[in-house]
């Protein structure tokens, strides 16, 4: 009974694959993109080209060292991608090497040392995000007010190659704390709230993402559109962003609700930092997020409450990548232990009861 | 009427446009026809006639063997020619013993009995009717039909489904026979209510089928118990198991049968079969195929005579437009592909379809991304992904625990896949292996079994011999013992 037809039911196929979800997903990513882009300017650019570029070629360099296939694996997007989103998370002015640095931290130690696509366990762009943060602090928060492309102060081409590629320019002119940021130090310093918030905090900038922040993550309403087309092409399910989004929200009404002076409500917590990108585009990464609903229920949960208690008590101001890589290293225990019920069974695998039976007989 | 939700499921391309409007034609009698001796689930009938018999249409060539079996019949008048091994459209892709008809062309009936008015017989002359005319299961899954009709011996039944969802994209051959053949199909479908002695039908047709629903609602009239529903579309609604419970709300014990929860479910194109049967004593002996496929010239919903090989239908239909990519035997989703055109029609042959590349949109496997859309698209609650690396492990035991043998095989999860993983693929591979391994291992426990009782027996038979040497022993010498008493005295 060893015979294997030649082809195997089913033989039709939807029309998907995995290079078709990748490139929908970066679809979704490029309004955010060239706006952050445009906000940022040149330096912006060639960051995000080389962090782009040096992604593709750990790839193909990885590829070829595994003796894989590199045309397939290549252009299945995917590392394209993990460069694409993590350029996005790093501070607008980085110097090239940190981009650099970043691609080969997420591609090799992050993908291809787990056994390339589908097999890692953390997601490969906030692996290398944190381990930047760790290695590079000053680099990794220097963040600037925008200086929209065109614009009378932003650097000219040749400046911004100056700004990318070598040493000697002085940022502090520009240099500006993230909002986060800002915020956590003046709490620390005793500030009252109320008296922070005002000089800084104004809703209609926080949507429009003219803001200091990482390049794509400071316009939370073109995240929002690009995470609802991906919503409705069905590439990601609601569950983990909703999860996600809900139980930092709640954290922080109810917190906000104790003690307004101290802890800022809602709004700012959803519509600052990676809070969307990391609600739409990062926990929903397909390969490090369980596979079942309820599993990703939990799971975006989970994300939600590490980032409120990272932002609001632990050292960082913002804490999406490691809230991420925390919920990351559940989602096997998750996988396991939140299946869905089988047909026909109890939750405990056991049969449903026979009712009908007129005497005891075989089942079938 | 209120349905209810199953979970899973997919909405693959129809393509039924192709076929669906055209009406039933019946294809000429071949000159050869193969006529397999298992066509059905159970055991392989037994021939009745020989090499160089002379037959009459309609005349039974083979009768059934045990409990679960169906006879079969010739299709036409003519010559047997052979009885031997052919190959035929059976799962596992192996040869099936088969006699081979030569038609006289005469197409003659042998003498039938006339008609009988149904309703005048009791279950049990219903049930053997069935039987007799070796009817199947024509939705695909060929089980004997008498067999099912027979379940009210063994549960309380209240409902009697019709399945006419014909879910499979292309398939259009129950939908032409609901439209052309409404009011037989009734008659057959109040044939088995009274065999089954349930008193309710729902009689289920998906909502893309709008003509034939209102075909079936007008023949069906005031006749209260049989209720038309309109069923959403998606597959797999035709799964016994999910059109059940979207109909009542019910979910049926897993291992265990639609009858634990008091229903039964036929196809329509049984139904049919049942009443030509019951009603004119006509024996299974043809059936509608749909040959479809953007790869065929013409398609078209035929009437054939079982045996006919498929060669012969794809001429019929003016060949192919092109090459085709796959050529198969039943719907895209769970059909088997076709590798030789010289295996035959037989009762559970619901289609041809000769797809070009472009429709079955395959590709190259890629690894898994762990996306979760299996996981989505299983009816039947499975993890798709996790039982498939476990198979690729090789762990069949931890792909039966986690519910490796509750997979129906409907390929949801396998045409969602954007790696384009032969998930299914896999699954069959698994459970074929799985199956034989309980087989060993069963027989490995009875050998065993076996030889310890042999063992046992041969000990004990000697310890039989022993004593009664012992006892021949102690008895000689009492006996000479007293000889020598006795010579003392
Ligand atoms: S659909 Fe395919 S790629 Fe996605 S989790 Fe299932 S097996 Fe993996
Ligand atoms: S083939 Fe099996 S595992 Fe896949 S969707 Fe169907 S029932 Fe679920």
């Amino acid at each position: 009974m060893s015979h294997t037809p030649l082809f195997s039911a089913p033989h039709a196929h939807q029309a998907t694959s995995i290079r078709r979800t990748m490139w929908l997903v970066i679809l979704a990513l490029l309004p955010a993109t060239v706006y952050g882009l445009y906000l940022f300017g040149w330096p912006a650019l060639n960051l995000f080209v080389v962090t782009v570029a040096s992604a593709l070629l750990a790839e193909a360099f990885s590829l070829r060292l595994a003796g894989k296939a590199v045309k397939p694996f290549l252009f299945d997007g995917s590392a394209l991608l993990t460069g694409w989103l993590l350029a996005l998370t790093l501070p607008p002015w980085a110097p090239w090497w940190i981009g650099v640095v970043g691609a080969l931290l997420a591609i090799v130690i992050g993908k291809q040392v787990f056994g390339g696509i589908g097999q890692n366990l953390f997601n490969p762009a906030m692996v290398a995000r944190v381990a930047l943060l760790i290695s590079f602090p000053l680099e990794m928060t220097t963040f600037l007010t925008p200086l929209p492309m065109f614009s009378a102060n932003a650097p000219s081409f040749v400046e911004g190659l100056a700004i990318s590629f070598s040493q000697g320019i002085n940022l502090d002119a520009v240099s500006s704390a993230s909002l986060l940021g800002h915020v956590k130090t003046e709490l620390g310093q005793g500030h009252l709230l109320p008296d922070v918030l005002t000089s800084v905090y104004d809703l209609k900038t926080l949507l429009s993402g003219n803001t200091p922040g990482s390049l794509g993550e400071t316009s939370a309403l073109l995240i929002l559109v690009g995470g609802l087309l991906l919503l409705f092409l069905r590439i990601i399910s609601w569950h983990i962003p909703l999860a996600m989004l809900g139980t930092l929200a709640m954290m922080a009404t109810f917190f906000h609700w104790l003690d307004p002076a101290h802890y800022p409500d809602a709004v700012y917590h959803l519509f600052s930092g990676a809070a969307m990108l990391g609600a739409f585009f990062i926990a929903t990464d397909l390969v490090t997020s369980p596979v079942t609903a309820r599993g990703q229920l939990l799971f975006g949960a989970g994300c939600g409450l590490l980032v409120y208690i990272i932002r609001t008590w632990a050292a960082y101001p913002e804490g999406v990548a490691f809230a991420v890589l925390l919920m990351n290293a559940t989602t096997p225990l998750i996988d396991h232990y939140l299946k869905p019920r089988i047909y026909g069974r109890r939750r405990d695998g056991s049969p449903l009861q026979h009712r009908n039976r007129l005497s005891e007989g075989g089942g079938t | 009427m209120k349905l209810f939700r199953i979970r899973g499921g997919v909405h693959p391309q129809e393509h039924k446009q192709l076929s669906a409007h055209k009406a039933i034609e019946v294809m000429p009698m071949p000159e050869l026809l193969r006529i397999p001796l298992q066509q059905h689930i159970g055991s392989p009938a037994v021939p009745v006639v020989r090499k160089g018999d002379s037959v009459l249409k309609g005349q039974l060539l083979a009768h059934a063997q045990g409990m679960i079996s169906a006879p079969v019949h010739a299709p036409t008048s003519g010559r047997i020619i052979a009885i031997g091994k052919h190959i035929a459209p059976h799962p596992s892709g192996l040869p099936v013993r088969t006699i081979t008809l030569k038609a006289d062309g005469n197409d003659r009936w042998i003498d039938l009995p006339g008609p009988v008015d149904p309703f005048t017989l009791d279950a049990n002359e219903i049930s053997e009717r069935v039987a007799a005319a070796g009817i199947v299961g024509m939705g695909g899954a060929s089980f004997p039909s008498a067999v099912k009709l027979n379940l009210g011996k063994r549960f309380s039944l209240h409902t009697l489904v019709i399945n006419g969802a014909e879910c499979e994209p292309y398939l259009t051959c129950d939908d032409r026979l609901m439209r052309e053949h409404a009011t037989e199909i009734l008659d057959g479908v109040r044939i088995m209510m009274r065999a089954l002695g349930v008193a309710h039908c729902l009689f289920a047709i998906e909502s893309n089928k709008a003509q034939a629903h209102e075909a079936i609602s007008k023949a069906a009239g005031n006749h209260n118990g049989i209720r038309t529903v309109k069923v959403p579309v998606r597959y797999p609604m035709g799964s016994e198991k999910h059109l059940v419970q979207t109909l009542t709300g019910e979910e049926t014990p897993a291992r265990a049968l639609t009858a634990d929860i008091g229903v039964v479910v036929h196809n329509v194109a049984t139904a049919f079969a049942v009443h030509e049967a019951v009603r004119f004593h006509l024996p299974l002996i043809s059936r509608v195929v749909t040959v479809s496929g953007g790869a065929i010239k013409h398609p078209r919903n035929l009437r054939v005579a079982v045996g006919t090989p498929v060669r012969e239908l794809l001429a019929h239909c003016g060949g192919f437009r092109e090459e085709p990519a796959r050529l198969l035997s039943g719907g895209p989703m769970m059909g088997q592909p076709i590798i030789n055109t010289g295996i035959p029609v037989v009762k559970g042959s619901n289609a041809v379809l000769a797809l070009t590349a472009a429709e079955t949109a395959t590709h190259p496997a890629m690894p898994c991304i762990r996306c979760g859309s299996c996981v989505k698209a299983c009816p039947c609650g499975l993890v798709p992904v996790e039982i498939s690396a476990r198979t690729r492990h090789g762990d069949l035991q931890g792909a039966a625990d986690l519910g490796l043998m509750d997979c129906i095989s409907c390929g949801s999860c396998a045409y969602v896949c954007p790696s384009h993983l032969p998930l299914v693929q896999y699954f069959n591979y698994a459970k074929g292996e799985l199956t034989a391994r309980q087989r060993a291992e069963h027989k490995q426990k009875e050998t065993k079994r076996l030889a310890e009782q042999r063992a046992e027996r041969i000990a004990r038979e000697k310890k039989a011999k022993r004593e009664a040497m012992m006892r021949r022993r102690q008895a000689a010498r009492k006996r000479t013992k007293s000889e020598k008493a006795g010579a003392n005295v």
